[in-house]
């Protein structure tokens, strides 16, 4: 059984659920603000989120 | 086996795709590519018997296969799987040259050749960027006016890919389309895409259900997969009133999470297995 973790959520501040084998990369949305959030390890080596990259024009199939 | 997992971002798909290649008993390396440097001169690189490629930025995928195969790796998709996937005009072309049957489709540089042509298809014609995904800027064309506009709109835009106008019949479809998933010369599974819109696209909010993969739609794929040169794609489909099966599109990264949602067909454990099949042969 995988762990949850609670990352804030660095647009509100909110609680964001995050599974202990996240990836670096992987996409998560704010359950408060419904921000679009990437989960990513910071220099200190603790788990992260931040803004995620705006979909661009070449993204997708 | 070792797998390596090349990504920008991790979707449903990368995670599963991740869970299934250790479920199956193998090592994952997930290489997350925004974070990675790729040196060109000397080989290197990651130790993977092969690579699935699920970057969702084209270029990003493009531009990492090209490394990978230069250090030998096996990749699914092949770079020119990727490449000539991407690209609308060059699907079509061989396609055509592979006999499988597609809407009737023309390309042309300027306003006057492309009003030409779509008397020639008939109104409503459906203009088409030669790459893009989702539904992005397609726009439909019911009289020469209208058309008119939209060739004038694409004409000033800055990117010169917009003044390569690909235009295509309309197929009135029956308010749905089919994507079907090509495995390495197998069609495990399909959906329909359900939308009152004439984009069905689900990143446009068309709604999954399963479709039965039929003789004829098994072999029409295999067909178009091998067409562009096989491996793992997604091959669209549509439903024409007078021709019946025609191809649309196939795509190279592809997207299977409404997919496993309706159907609970286990696709990403498919991929991985016969991936490497594939590699051990």
């Amino acid at each position: 059984m995988v762990g949850v973790r609670e990352i804030p959520c660095p647009v509100c501040g909110g609680k964001v659920g995050v599974a202990d084998d996240a990836l670096p990369g992987e996409l998560f949305e704010c359950g408060e603000c419904s921000a679009r959030l990437e989960y990513f390890v910071d220099e200190k080596g603790g788990p992260s989120l931040k803004v995620a990259e705006e979909v661009a024009e070449d993204w997708g199939q | 086996m070792r797998i390596g997992l090349a990504y920008d971002v991790i979707r449903f798909e990368e995670k599963s795709l991740v869970n299934a290649a250790s479920n199956l008993g193998y090592a994952v390396e997930p290489i997350h590519v925004t974070r990675s440097e790729f040196w060109l001169n000397e080989p290197n690189g990651p130790k993977a018997d092969f690579i699935i490629q699920r970057c969702v930025s084209h270029s990003r995928a493009l531009a990492s296969t090209a490394f990978f195969e230069r250090n030998n790796i096996f990749v699914v998709n092949r770079l020119s799987v990727l490449r000539d996937s991407a690209d609308k005009l060059i699907t079509s072309c061989l396609l055509a040259k592979a006999g499988v049957p597609t809407p009737s489709t023309v390309v042309v540089f300027s306003r006057e050749k492309a009003l030409e042509a779509a008397r020639k298809i008939g109104f409503p014609v459906v203009v088409k960027p030669v790459s893009g995904s989702w539904g992005r800027n397609l726009a439909r064309a019911y009289d020469e006016q209208s058309l008119s506009d939209i060739i004038e709109l694409r004409e000033n835009m800055p990117n010169p890919q917009m003044k390569v106008h690909y235009l295509q019949e309309y197929v009135d479809k029956p308010e749905r389309d089919i994507r079907a998933f090509y495995v390495w010369g197998d069609v495990p599974v399909a959906i329909y895409r359900v939308s009152k819109m004439w984009k069905t696209n689900t990143a446009l909010g068309g709604k999954a259900q399963p479709c039965p993969v039929t003789d004829e739609l098994r072999e029409l794929v295999i067909k178009a997969g091998e067409a562009v040169g096989g491996g793992v794609l997604g091959v669209d489909v549509l439903e024409s009133p007078t021709k019946g099966l025609l191809v649309n599109e196939v795509n190279g990264v592809v997207e299977f999470r409404n997919t496993v949602l309706v159907t609970g067909y286990d696709l990403p454990s498919k991929i991985i297995a016969d991936t490497a099949k594939v590699v051990r042969r």
